[in-house]
């Protein structure tokens, strides 16, 4: 038998090849011919609110490059520049394409710079709720019984508290605790925490449901007959196969986790105002709106909405696409 | 065209050179591929084959429920002499249930949870006929009875969760009756049940049919309910009838290869074979039907003739058969069989 | 019970009075609240066979009857409510045998119904064959894994390519010999099959019923085989046993028990199967159906249907008893009222 092994072995081509280069190829191939890609290029909004995320995420991931200044940088900052309208009005400035804020800062810059921030904030929060949330699942569905009970309380309760009141407590509970300069330090781990803390439930509970309906299936019940641990048999069996629905459920949460951030920022306990994020620079820009220096405030939000929008387009099309029932 | 013009005279119904397609993304799929048969007025005709082999689409495609995006591309269906196939929606729903009856598999779904037998028997019989509520009742109670629902009287107003799979199945076969429909379309009645269940509703169905006169096509991948029930059976093989005759003699002298095959692949009580015959392969996918004969990679005899043309349905003994085995230059294959 | 065709050869699988119960109750508070009492299906209620080394021992009955709830004790995916199983003489059953389930658990091996449920649709064949080896470490290095993996495809007729592809692309035959590599894999010597065959058309069953007994002939296999197919049951076993809610009700050699049935509810089954040969048999359909298994009838559960019932079958439930190698559990044999 060893022998036989071997010389198959030695013949190569007969044996799969499962190299991860071979794999990328095949995940490629296999996206290309998918149900998913297929329905994207016929949703002509899917691929504009697609085009706009990947422009946005782009321009926030590589700022240093794409954007005209540095809002940080104190060297490039001249107060004389303060308050200048967008580009095309009468006391307009090319330099500034969507004018200045009061201390001479490029909006567009500052846009730039604090939808890094705002993304960042949210896709952080959303991973932190993603992974909180599928593992609580996971661990309430697949063991079931008094683990499953109370992980499923803790969460009614949770649902009981609005988010937003959540986060403002979370964030009350750290100024209370944390001296002030680690606190500015951490404003943005605090932020993180809270928008994701109220984010997990929603996670828990679709993958708890697909993992009550996974578990009886019988390739996992062959996997127990094969004596495999839990563990393994619920990251390598159960996992893969529950998470379609999460990633709906994240691109979602993607757009509420950003609009929190800004509202949290709106707030004044969000980010510090030396990093600006979207929010941040809405809530600064509201003081200007009736002196007339209307863009601080205006285009921030613009960006605001329309990324958020996209973000939720993007949502909707994936949830039809892997959800055929629904169409 | 002046044959089948006379088939249909006769015939309850008659089906024409059906051809059901589905166009996906990937090209249009044959699903149905130029099936001609008919069934006369009282007689059971059995439709059997493996899962993919088309039987369930033609019964759907008959009684106008084919689901979109799967289509009639060609052929006629006939209900006695009427042209039925191009109907437009309301005529065609009137015709379903006042002249053909449906029973699907599950008997679950074919009810509605929500209402009780009774208001759905009621329902069922006042849309075809002129009823009142007083007499629909009664013809619904008589069903039932009729259906060996045991005291009827009583369970008429229950709701379907209260009976069980066999029972759930009876009160189906009892609102396919409603209307004295002069076709019944019975899409594996039973092979959601119990085999003691099993026997109950075929013998009943059977008895039925005869009674009131009813012809049924029975959709089933059960051999042994064909033989129960049918007078005469289609045995279809990749969207195609590959053999179609009394059930007696397509049973014991199977003549398709791939019959042939099929009835030794049964294992039988009281025949100890050491192995099943066994058709090596699959029926292939509907994008893969292969040129000529489908059924000629997995045939022992194929020559090159079934790799390139497909054979038409030849007369051999009583039975169609579509094999080139049976052409008028190969009637050698009937004899061979016989002689065995 | 002695018996007396018992060859003194200890069995491979011994269960005795093996009893699971499932708790239906409702939810706490409404049984508080609707003074409800704890309900519970007697899924499996005392059953006992042996199964000797090289055996085909099959279960038959009609859905509900316990069948599937028995492989599933055996192979660990229940515990049971009581009752013994023992494997190669060792205890394996209850939840104390923990350590000696686990010393034995590597020699037995399951095949499932559904061949669309039995593989992870996200991995790919050659991953899911490997998977009993990865378990046991059976083999260490990739190649060595892959080479055996090609090695079983090769063995149930697939070829070692195939490893490469993923559940979807198969056919339903296909998936099965598939689920049969894998079980192979782990190199067991009892294979539990749950109703293998019956999702599949009749042309693949034939495939997959001859090559589980080609492997049965090479490898030396002991089956535990779950049918509701009393034709497929005749074909391949070796000693048959028939199940009504949750009791054993016979149990004998193959031949004997489709020859010569005794229990009323055997004869039936028997009678029910539709009669391929045509032989113009009349047959009489048997009246009623399968109760509740929550509330099953007293004493023997099948007198309802039962042509035979008399009173002591309302009140008694029937021992089994022994008679010339087959074992049955009707009062109406033991009376000599059938024979």
């Amino acid at each position: 038998m060893a022998v036989e092994a071997a010389a198959m072995a030695e013949r190569g081509g007969e044996v799969p090849d499962l190299s991860l280069w071979r794999r990328t190829i095949d995940l490629l191939q296999r996206a290309r011919d998918s149900d998913i890609w297929y329905s994207f290029k016929r949703s002509p909004i899917t691929i504009v609110a697609a085009a706009v995320t990947a422009v946005i995420i782009l321009s926030a991931l590589f700022a240093s490059w794409v954007a005209p200044h540095n809002p940080f940088d104190l060297a490039t900052i001249d107060l004389m520049n303060a308050s200048i309208p967008p580009a095309w009005m009468a006391d307009g400035d090319t330099r500034f394409l969507l004018g200045t804020d009061d201390q001479g800062r490029g909006i567009l810059s500052t846009i730039i710079f604090g939808a890094r921030i705002s993304l960042g904030v949210g896709f952080a929060s959303v991973v932190f709720a993603l992974i909180v949330g599928v593992g609580l699942g996971l661990i309430s569905g697949y063991v079931g019984g008094t683990v499953d009970a109370v992980i499923m309380r803790i969460a009614d309760i949770q649902l009981s508290f609005p988010a937003i009141l959540l986060a403002l407590l979370v964030d009350g509970v750290a100024r209370g605790l944390l001296p002030r300069e680690t606190h500015d330090e951490l404003a943005i781990y605090v932020l993180v925490f809270s928008i994701g803390i109220s984010g997990w439930v929603q996670y828990a509970r679709t993958v708890r449901g697909s993992t009550l309906v996974e578990k009886n299936k019988e390739y996992v019940q062959a996997a127990r007959v094969i004596g495999r641990p839990a563990i393994l048999i619920i990251l390598r069996h159960v996992l893969p196969n529950v998470m379609g629905p999460v990633m709906v459920i994240a691109t979602i949460h993607l757009a509420l986790a950003i609009i929190t951030e800004a509202t949290l920022s709106f707030l004044g306990v969000g980010v510090s105002p030396t990093e600006p994020s979207l929010g941040t620079l809405i809530n600064v820009g509201q003081d200007y709106l009736f002196s007339g220096e209307w863009w601080i405030a205006l285009f921030p939000g613009a960006v605001l909405a329309i990324l958020v929008l996209a973000v939720n387009l993007l949502g909707d099309w994936l949830r039809d696409a892997l959800n055929p029932k629904l169409r | 065209m002046a044959m089948s013009a006379s088939s249909s005279d006769q015939a309850l119904l008659s089906v024409r050179n059906l051809r059901i397609e589905f166009p996906t993304r990937h090209g249009t799929l044959v699903a149905v591929d130029d099936i001609s048969f008919d069934i006369l007025p009282g007689e059971i005709l059995g439709v059997v084959g493996e899962s993919g082999a088309g039987k369930s689409l033609t019964g759907a495609a008959i009684i106008g429920l084919l689901e979109p995006p799967g289509r009639i591309a060609r052929g006629e269906i006939f209900l006695e002499g009427r042209r039925i196939d191009k109907l437009p929606y309301e005529q065609l729903r009137r015709i379903r249930g006042r002249q053909i009856g449906a029973i699907f598999q599950d008997p679950l779904t074919s009810l509605n949870p929500l209402y009780s037998i009774n208001r759905q028997l009621v329902e069922t019989i006042q849309t075809h006929l002129p009823l009142n509520d007083r007499e629909a009742r009664a013809r619904a109670l008589a069903l039932l009875d009729e259906v060996g629902i045991p005291s009827a009287a009583e369970r008429i107003d229950h709701y379907p969760h209260q009976f069980s799979g066999g029972m759930r199945q009876r009160v189906v076969i009892a609102l396919a009756l409603c209307a004295e429909p002069r076709l019944i379309i019975a899409d594996e009645p039973t092979t959601a049940l119990d085999v003691s269940i099993q026997a109950q509703i075929i013998s009943l169905l059977k008895g039925l049919c005869h009674e009131h006169g009813t012809a049924v096509m029975l959709v089933t991948h059960d051999m042994g309910v064909i033989a129960e029930a049918a007078d005469r059976v289609a045995v279809m093989y990749s969207g195609r009838i590959a053999e179609i005759g009394p059930v007696q003699e397509v049973i014991r002298t199977a003549k398709h290869p791939y019959t042939h095959g099929l009835m030794g692949s049964i294992p039988l009580i009281g025949h100890h074979v050491d192995k099943l015959t066994q058709i090596d392969g699959a029926m292939p996918r509907l994008q893969e039907i292969p040129a000529g004969c489908p059924f000629n990679p997995r045939c022992e005899q194929a020559t090159d003739r079934c790799r390139v043309e497909r054979p038409n349905l030849q007369t051999a003994q009583k039975s169609q058969v579509a094999c080139h085995l049976f052409d008028e230059t190969g009637r050698t294959g009937v004899e061979a069989r016989a002689g065995e | 019970m002695n018996d007396p065709s018992d060859k003194g050869a200890a069995p491979l699988l011994s269960v005795a009075g093996l009893v699971r119960h499932f708790d239906v109750s409702a939810p706490f508070l409404n049984r508080v609240l609707e003074r409800l009492e704890r309900s519970y299906v007697k899924a499996v209620d005392g059953i006992s066979f042996d199964i000797g080394r090289g055996e085909t021992f099959s279960l038959v009955g009609e859905s509900g009857c316990g069948k599937s709830t028995v492989a599933r004790l055996i192979v660990g995916l229940y515990q049971p409510t009581a009752g013994s199983i023992q494997y190669e003489g060792v205890e394996i059953g209850p939840r104390e045998a923990a350590a000696e389930r686990k010393r034995m658990q590597p020699h037995m091996q399951m095949i499932f119904q559904d061949p669309y449920a039995s593989l992870n649709p996200r991995w790919r064949v050659a991953e899911i064959v490997a998977e009993p080896i990865h378990a046991r470490r059976l083999l260490q290095g990739k190649r060595e894994v892959l080479a055996r993996v090609g090695e079983l495809l090769t063995q149930v007729g697939l070829s070692p390519a195939d490893g490469e592809r993923y559940p979807h692309e198969f056919s339903g035959g296909q998936r099965q010999r598939i689920s049969i590599a894998r079980a192979l894999a782990g190199e067991p010597e009892f294979l539990v099959c749950d109703e293998p065959t019956s999702a599949l058309d009749v042309s693949v069953q034939a495939q997959i019923l001859n090559l589980m007994q080609d492997l049965q002939q090479r490898l030396g296999l002991t089956y535990l085989f779950i049918s509701h197919d009393l034709a497929v049951v005749y074909h391949v076993s070796t000693k048959v046993g028939v199940m009504y809610l949750g009791r054993l009700v016979e149990w004998a050699e193959t031949r004997t028990l489709f020859e010569h049935p005794l229990h009323p509810y055997t004869r039936m089954l028997l009678d029910a199967i539709p009669d391929l040969e045509m032989s113009g048999r009349q047959r009489i359909p048997v009246a009623g159906e399968v109760p509740s298994p929550i509330n099953p009838p007293s004493g023997c559960a099948f007198h309802p249907r039962c042509p035979h019932a008399e009173n002591r079958c309302r009140v008694e439930a029937p021992m089994a008893r022994v008679y010339n190698g087959v074992h049955v559990a009707c009062h109406a044999v033991a009376d000599g009222r059938i024979s």
